[in-house]
């Protein structure tokens, strides 16, 4: 007997929530599976991956933490994914942005001036939105593949910043580290409790989300967007212009993860290294997937990317597993949410017998 | 005599419909059979189970007396079943002999394969070059190539899925003289159409197919076009009530001088196009598709805009430049003829699909869509336009063809147009909701409101139009007066406009 | 002279990856697949033929380990574009950083010693004629292999009914599952494809080109590789030209750095993205070139009716 696969009259509802619930459980059997095969116990490293690491209040914190710029990214990156913008190049924006802020926070003459923060919020934003106002122009004027553009940049973004730290921007009394000076404390975020690392550029991303879902979900230029993204003959029959989508896709993107960027230098770094992001800006992509492209949905994407991060670290530092577990689950969980989407427009059947 | 092919009771059914109900029939060899039936009566899919393109859910399909146990394209092909489509199963990328060669078996020879399909395709009376590329050939060279695709492997069965959609009425002629010479050779025929005349012309049986189920088998010669069309139709033809026209003084849409290149490889050149629709008429625009429909109507709706403003003038505006949404403004709508993913977008709800053209109809307020007002209006269109649809959240992709087209007709009319532009508009389209929106077109129009149809149906646009245009080739003729033309002179202007401009043109007066 | 022999074989050494990687991503994508994940499916090749090496296995075999993890790989990519219908970006993209992940998993042991690097042969006789021997007839044998590729990859899409039908699924999935052929099977065997010419060009990376091991050592090979693909207009003898000016810009590159150039070396290291850039915007123009050879069916997910 076979299984007959067979596509559903309306895509499910129901599954349409499931997926990521059945994604998740599924990585985290994969993850057994794994931690087994490397002849660890499967349920106490399970454990030491994703509950030990937010057992603590610093654990929360660090959590929170994580999951902040993860969200603020994804919640840019899914405008223009909606409209199939592929904007690939965050983590380059970010870099950007960080190098502006920074920049701001360092060299502004006064600094201990309220203007900084505000400041360099701007800078952040303004320069990640420049940095893809780049693939902007050349996919809206010179109908060049934005993909590849964008992820051109990051490489180029990256070897700017460390141009920067090496050179220029190097803190003369940093023993010849790699690493600018560390930022004046007007320049950065106070943490609510100096014992932890929270600080309140959360309520960016929180004001993010609700813009995001403002947009998304009631504005019209959200629905032309999302017009533009699922026909995009429809939308040039409608009359929406595909240079506009391709413009607010990207400079949404750009714009959060400018901010992220931002938010990372004047929150728990506090100057630029060479290292700057372990990766947010391509772990948004995967959190604006299992968010389903949508606002709540990529807040509880982004707080599971985030203790993927945690975990891999905490592991790392516990039982010496390597830190690449954290990229290994997050592909497994986008593999996993991928496929499961699938049956939100397909169902199995047996066949029927006459 | 033991039948060529014999089906048994072949029942199909898709989510929400049963395409097949219990069809049985049975063709023996050299026997021209007809399945006739509407738009949506289940005849193509009933060919694809044939043909072994689709599976039936259950019933049995005999050849030559043997059962076929499990069915598929390449089976039907050894057994000697061949199909031409009505939507060509040609790749545009390659030549006339590469795509043949796809379809036969044995070693790949190209050199001799081109040899053979010249011999063949002049024994036959349809000369095609085999070394064209296929995105270079007319509508009626390309269902050569696909006939001459399938006399090559000798068959036992052929299948035509409404062949002479895409044919001028002289070049429908020739077909019939090859398909009955075919037949004389012993090959059976089955011929899917839902035109009577063809059918009664050509057929030797007829197998009638409505909703799925075979409500009759008749010997078309024999009977009269009467009966056939009750079994085709059921209970009673609708009737269509077009009232005299009253054409307004001045065009409201006007086309000037209009040239535009080929927009992309497989596109069509448009050469000194000029035309004139006035207020409270229809006019018609006949033509082989691929002859410039698709490049008129996007220049026409704004999806293409032209550099020359003063080619296309709306309400007397020069208005080339302008975008689809900036013609809105002018009065315009319209209603492509891709349904799906252009009319309306597949995933979304139908209240969503309500805000892609009536945004301006007060439902979208402070840059915010107004869901409770875009429902209504889908709600309004649901009631008004008699949409079966499961509410204005239905997906779009959730209704059959012709509900979806009832729906963005009903959509466009609901913006009270001055202008209506409508690309064939009955596609797929199962009769009763066809003559609906015929009938809503008529009305739109006796209203006071210009309506430019484009469409291949000859008969939709006798039925309907008050004037009529003939585009071949990138060229439109001067306006006919319905009343006053027949479809033969309309058939000679589709091959007969442009004459001479290219290599294209010069092949079709062939046919 | 000499610095021009160097500059000439280092251009073809350089050039060699990336004419494995876009010569298999333009296979897949000449069946209308678009697999984004050459990166990651680079960095497995990479790691599994390093892996074998300091496991003590023969060279060829090595390779070859790498071209199987590669293509094993790509299967991941495959099961969710073709049989879960998946948006083929975001599977490519998944599939990008997955390969990433695991590569570095596996590589943690493996150190930061460089290994015998894969020998180089000189043709008997022919590798002894001045200028010309040094030019052509000492590389080794993987260059010649990518050369070699190159003529079967022409040959088979231009010349056989396989590439036929591959060309003609790539512009209509939907016409060739009428007229019979396995689409989804055929593609398949394309993404397997492309995922072993991927896995060879990271074997290449790792035992032949630096040859060490280190975190993501592709470094943007398999994303410059798909821009290769674009510039080549999906055409092979372009694809083999593009991959040379792109092996040449990476050599002068290197070539600057040495000779001290009073550039940051950031800079100079920039120019093979920049170059991507220009490059792609340039092709980009030609709309009709574009769309001349391009797979009208690309990375449209596709299902057969049944």
């Amino acid at each position: 007997m076979r299984l007959r696969i067979e596509q559903r009259q309306e895509p499910s509802a129901q599954m349409r929530i499931a997926a990521p619930v059945i994604a998740t459980a599924l990585t985290f059997l994969a993850g057994s599976v794994l931690f087994a095969a490397l002849g660890y116990d499967p349920l106490a490293t399970l454990h030491a991956f994703f509950v030990a690491p937010i057992n603590s209040i610093n654990g929360l914190s660090e959590w929170l933490l994580k999951a902040s710029p993860l969200i603020l990214i994804a919640c840019g990156l899914a405008v223009g994914f909606r409209a199939n913008i592929w904007n690939i190049g965050a983590e380059g924006q970010l870099i950007i942005g960080a190098i502006a802020a920074c920049g701001v926070g360092l060299f502004y003459p006064n600094p201990e001036s309220p203007l900084l923060i505000p400041l360099m919020f701007l800078a952040g934003a303004g320069a990640g939105m420049a940095w893809a106002a780049i693939p902007a122009f050349l996919r809206a004027r010179m109908n060049t593949n934005e993909i590849l553009v964008t992820l051109m940049l990051t490489y180029i973004a990256t070897l700017l910043l460390s141009f920067l730290v090496h050179g220029p921007w190097r803190d003369p009394a940093g023993f010849n580290y790699p690493q600018t000076a560390l930022l004046p404390a007007a320049a950065m975020f106070e943490p609510f409790d100096y014992s932890y690392r929270l600080n309140p550029s959360i309520f960016i991303t929180a004001v993010a989300v609700v813009i995001m879902w403002l947009f998304t979900d009631r504005s019209f230029l959200g629905y032309k967007m999302s017009v533009s993204g699922a026909a995009p003959l429809a939308a040039r029959y409608a009359g929406f212009r595909e240079s506009s989508a391709v413009w607010t896709g990207l400079l949404a993107g750009g714009a959060a993860a400018g901010i992220a960027g931002m938010a990372e230098v004047a929150g728990p770094l506090g100057q630029l290294s060479p290292q700057i992001s372990p990766g947010y800006g391509f772990a948004a992509i995967i959190v604006a997937f299992i968010g389903r492209l949508n606002a709540f949905g990529i807040v509880l994407g982004g707080l599971l990317m985030s203790l993927l991060f945690l975990g891999g670290e905490t592991v790392q530092m516990t039982l010496g597993l390597p830190a690449a577990l954290t990229r290994i689950f997050q592909g497994i969980l986008l593999f996993f949410l991928l496929a499961a989407d699938f049956f939100i427009y397909y169902r199995l059947r047996l066949p029927e017998h006459a | 005599m033991i039948p060529r092919l014999e089906l048994r009771s072949i029942t199909k059914s898709y989510p929400g419909t049963v395409a097949n109900d219990a069809v049985s029939l049975s063709i023996l060899p050299g026997e021209i059979h007809a399945v006739l039936g509407e738009n949506g009566a289940g005849k193509s899919t009933l060919m694809k189970i044939i043909y072994g393109a689709a599976q039936a859910d259950s019933g049995e399909i005999y050849c030559d007396g043997r059962r076929i146990e499990a069915h598929n394209p390449a089976i039907s092909r050894s057994l000697g079943i061949e199909m031409v489509y009505q939507h060509f199963a040609l790749f545009e990328s390659v030549s006339v002999v590469e795509n043949i060669a796809l379809a036969v078996k044995g070693t790949f020879d190209l050199g001799r394969l081109a040899t053979e399909i010249e011999a063949l395709s002049a024994r036959y009376g349809m000369p095609i070059d085999p070394h064209r590329r296929v995105h270079d050939l007319s509508v009626g060279e390309r269902q050569r190539v696909e006939i001459v695709r399938c006399l090559l492997q000798s068959p036992k069965l052929l299948i035509l899925d409404e062949p002479t959609s895409v044919l001028t009425p002289q070049a429908v002629v020739k077909l019939f003289g090859t398909l009955r010479q075919l037949a004389s050779e012993g090959c059976s025929i089955v011929y899917i159409s839902h035109k009577l005349d063809e059918v009664q012309e050509l057929c030797d049986t007829a197998t009638v197919l409505r909703n799925g189920k075979v409500t009759g088998t008749a010997k078309p010669k024999e009977s009269t076009s009467l009966e056939l069309a009750r079994m085709m139709v059921g209970s009673q033809l609708p009737e269509m009530h077009v009232s005299p026209s009253a054409p307004s003084a001045k065009p409201l849409l006007e086309v000037r001088g209009l040239s535009a290149p080929a927009r992309d490889k497989y596109g069509t050149e448009l050469t000194d196009v000029s035309l004139e629709v006035h207020g409270g008429e229809i006019v018609g625009l006949a033509g082989v598709s691929g002859n410039g429909q698709a490049e008129l109507i996007a220049l026409l709706s704004g999806e293409r805009t032209h550099p020359r403003a003063e080619t296309i003038l709306i309400g007397g505006r020069p208005s080339g430049h302008l975008s689809a949404g900036e013609r809105r403004k002018l009065g315009m709508a319209f209603v492509p003829e891709e349904r799906l993913g252009r009319g309306a977008v597949p995933p979304h709800a139908l209240w969503e699909n309500a805000v892609l053209t009536a945004h301006r109809a007060g439902l979208v307020r402070n840059a915010l869509v107004d869901r409770r007002r875009a429902g209504d209006f889908a709600r309004r269109v649901i009631e008004r336009f008699k949409v079966k649809a499961n509410g204005p959240q239905a997906s779009a992709q959730s209704l059959s063809g012709g509900n979806l087209q009832k729906f963005i007709v009903g959509r466009e009319l609901t913006l009270e147009p001055k202008i209506l532009l409508v690309s064939q508009p009955t596609w797929g389209v199962d009769v009763g909701a066809a003559a609906f929106i015929r009938q809503t077109l008529v009305d739109l129009s006796r209203a006071g409101a210009a309506v430019l149809v484009v469409s291949e149906e000859l008969d939709e646009l006798f039925e309907i139009c008050d004037r009529l245009l003939v585009i071949s080739n990138g060229r439109v003729s001067p306006p006919l007066i319905r009343k006053q033309t027949n479809r033969e002179e309309i058939g000679l202007l589709m091959t007969r406009v442009g004459h001479g401009e290219t290599r294209r043109t010069e092949v079709a007066l062939e046919d | 002279m000499d610095l021009f022999v160097a500059i000439f074989t280092g251009t073809i050494i350089a050039a060699t990856p990336l004419i494995f990687a876009a010569l298999g991503e333009l296979v897949v994508e000449k069946s209308g697949v678009l697999n984004l994940g050459l990166e990651g499916m680079m960095l497995m090749g990479a790691a599994f033929a390093f892996w074998a090496v300091i496991a003590g296995l023969p060279m060829p075999v090595a390779i070859a380990a790498g071209a199987l993890a590669g293509a094993a790989t790509s299967l991941l990519f495959g099961a969710l574009a073709l049989t879960f219908l998946t948006n083929q970006y975001a599977a490519g993209l998944a599939l990008a950083i997955f390969g990433s992940g695991v590569s570095a998993f596996l590589g943690r042991g493996f150190g930061s010693t460089p290994i015998d690097a894969l020998k180089r042969v000189h043709v008997p006789f022919l590798s002894d004629i001045p200028v010309v021997g040094p030019m052509f007839f000492r590389f080794d044998p993987m260059v010649y292999l990518a050369i070699a590729m190159f003529g079967l990859i022409t040959w088979f899409l231009y010349r056989t009914k396989g590439g036929l039908i591959l060309r003609t699924i790539g512009e209509s999935p939907e016409t060739s599952h009428a007229i019979g052929y396995p689409v989804i099977r055929i593609r398949y065997l394309a993404v397997l494809f492309g995922g072993l010419m991927a896995g060879l060009a990271g074997a290449y990376l790792s035992v032949a080109y630096t040859p060490l091991w280190v975190e993501n050592m592709t470094a943007g090979k398999g994303w410059i590789s798909l821009a290769l693909v674009v510039f080549a207009t999906w055409r092979p003898l372009r694809v083999l030209i593009g991959a040379w000016l792109f092996g040449g810009m990476t050599i002068l590159q290197l070539q600057g750095q040495a000779l001290g150039i009073a550039v940051p070396s950031e800079l100079l290291s920039a120019l093979p993205y920049l170059a991507t850039i220009i490059v792609l915007v340039i092709i980009s123009q030609n709309r009709q070139l574009l769309t001349l050879h391009f797979p009208a069916s690309l990375a449209k997910p596709f299902r057969a009716a049944s």
